[in-house]
């Protein structure tokens, strides 16, 4: 009883507090909302310059593709993923690839269409393989991936365009060749590097076994590429 | 005594009744069901590691008594798919070898399966005979024609679409038929063996295992090594499936018995050649045209 007096002793006084309008209350609770906090003006992006914007996400792009360029086992793709660097990759792969030896009935090379479903279904069955078998990556994250690896391909597509200008005898098929290996190893490499390590150990086959054979298919595609006389 | 016998034989008799029960949920529970309803011998735990020569019966009802409760989920959910991608890369590697070396002693399903099949190993063997196919097609056509001045090279991205079509049908509507024969029969006769329908799209999906060498060989265009090669991958896949099939079916009306075994054979049959007929041209030496009545047209210009 005592004891119990004692305990609401220090809250005693506190039926006596009233907040009068003479008690000026003020201050800022207002909390900045944001995902980061890195630049002050961060708060409001609707006054900045389109080009700043535009340059925003393309130096995002660009960072990731410094990554892939040269592939360490790093983060930087998975935490901050977007879709813009794979849209674009694989639009300059598709548009690349036009051109080759089309004639009027189309047994010819790949249309837009084709490289852009290989592409995005692709990426997306090897992401769903890679979920089922118990990974940890996100899927959104597997697509960027997937996605930004496909940039040395690129590059050597461009680079057996200008080889065939030159002529498609079998010294530009060789070199040809090389180059595409060369890339498709590279490719295969930096989404290994990336993706490795969100996979249980005894099933990594498992799940780069689908990055190798898509990659394969692509470079194949590059490849066999034919310009039209 | 005579009151402890009555238990006593009504427990045996209950056992072996609940023995072919366990057996022949998949056959007789799964029929209003989808056709997937591998839940009544799927197991939670892991792999026994048992040795090759037990009975299997036995080892179905001591994993039984061994597994824990089994969840059955929904198949509209994700994790109910993620059940058949329990597998690891050893697995899939034991899984392969036996389906391209056959052992008469070894049922594939109860050596290698174990009541754990997946969908790893049919749809990537599927997609990867797929992509081979399209491209030793492609290969052996650039070869045939390689010296010819009129012929002008397409990689013909068609046939993917058409390959495609093929195997995948194969590896999934021929499981199907089956295992909804197996299932009319054994409502007429008692098995004892019964397998699910995962459990024969898993064996169909790694019987294919066999062609994608076969099919990378048949870019030499030597007629002799393709035939074969058509040859030797056709026994050992057929005899991947005969085997697993035979004591399914032995039980059987003779006639039943045959009329099952040669559709399973000659189904392979002509998956392997019309693959081979479709998308690898003989090589002929002598007309630019296209090559020969059962093959694709070239891009050759004809002489017609």
């Amino acid at each position: 009883m005592a004891a119990a007096e004692e305990a609401s002793r220090p809250f005693a006084g506190l039926s006596e507090v009233s907040i009068s309008e003479d008690i000026p209350v003020e201050g800022d609770i207002s909390v900045p909302v944001g995902p980061s906090t890195r630049r002050d003006d961060e708060l409001s992006t609707l006054d900045e310059p389109v080009r700043e914007t535009i340059l925003r996400d393309l130096r995002a792009v660009g960072n990731k593709f410094v990554h892939v360029l040269y592939p360490k086992r790093s983060t930087a793709l998975l935490r901050d993923w977007d879709l813009w660097g794979p849209l674009l990759l694989c639009v300059t792969l598709a548009l690349l690839l036009q051109g080759g030896a089309a004639d009027s009935d189309d047994q010819g090379g790949p249309q837009f269409a084709e490289v852009f479903v290989i592409i995005w279904f692709g990426s997306i069955i090897i992401t769903l393989n890679s979920k089922l078998l118990g990974g940890t990556i996100s899927f959104f994250q597997s697509l960027c991936v997937l996605g930004y690896c496909i940039l040395p391909l690129t590059a050597a597509m461009a680079v057996c365009r200008i080889v065939l200008v030159g002529g498609s005898g079998t010294v530009s098929f060789a070199v040809r060749l090389v180059v595409v290996t060369a890339s498709f190893g590279w490719s295969t490499f930096a989404s290994t590097a990336f993706l490795a390590d969100s996979q249980p150990p005894d099933r990594k086959a498992l799940v780069v076994y689908p990055v190798f054979l898509f990659y394969f298919v692509i470079g194949w595609m590059i490849l066999t590429f034919s310009p039209s006389q | 005594m005579a009151s402890t016998n009555d238990p006593f034989q009504f427990q045996e008799f209950e056992e072996a009744g609940n023995l072919l029960e366990a057996n022949r949920d998949a056959t007789t529970i799964s029929i209003e069901e989808d056709n997937i309803k591998p839940d009544k011998q799927r197991k939670a735990v892991g792999f026994t590691p048992d040795g090759d020569d037990e009975d299997p019966l036995a080892s179905d009802d001591k994993t039984e008594l061994l597994s824990g409760p089994k969840k059955s989920v929904p198949f509209w959910t994700f994790e109910y798919y993620q059940r058949f991608f329990d597998i690891e890369t050893h697995h899939v590697k034991e899984r392969i070898i036996g389906s391209v070396l056959p052992w008469p002693g070894k049922n594939f399903v109860h050596v290698h399966l174990r009541r754990n099949p997946d969908l790893y190993g049919p749809f990537w063997i599927c997609t990867t005979l797929v992509f081979a196919i399209a491209i030793s097609g492609n290969i052996s056509n650039f070869l045939v024609h390689l010296g010819k001045p009129n012929y002008k090279y397409t990689p013909e991205f068609r046939k993917v679409t058409i390959a495609a079509t093929a195997i995948f049908s194969y590896a999934w509507f021929v499981p199907l038929a089956l295992w909804g024969v197996l299932l009319w029969r054994n409502n007429k006769i008692m098995n004892l063996v019964s397998y699910s329908f995962m459990e024969i799209v898993c064996v169909y999906g790694y019987s294919l295992a066999i062609y994608i060498p076969a099919v990378v060989l048949w870019i030499i265009p030597y007629e002799w090594l393709r035939w074969c090669s058509i040859v030797v991958a056709l026994c050992l896949s057929g005899s991947v499936l005969v085997m697993t099939f035979w004591p399914a079916v032995r039980d059987d009306h003779p006639k039943v018995i045959i009329a099952i075994m040669s559709a399973i054979a000659v189904l392979n049959i002509l998956l392997a050649v019309g693959c081979k007929a479709y998308f690898f041209s003989k090589p002929e030496a002598v007309l630019p045209a296209d090559s020969s009545a059962g093959t694709e047209v070239t891009k050759a210009p004809s002489s017609t």
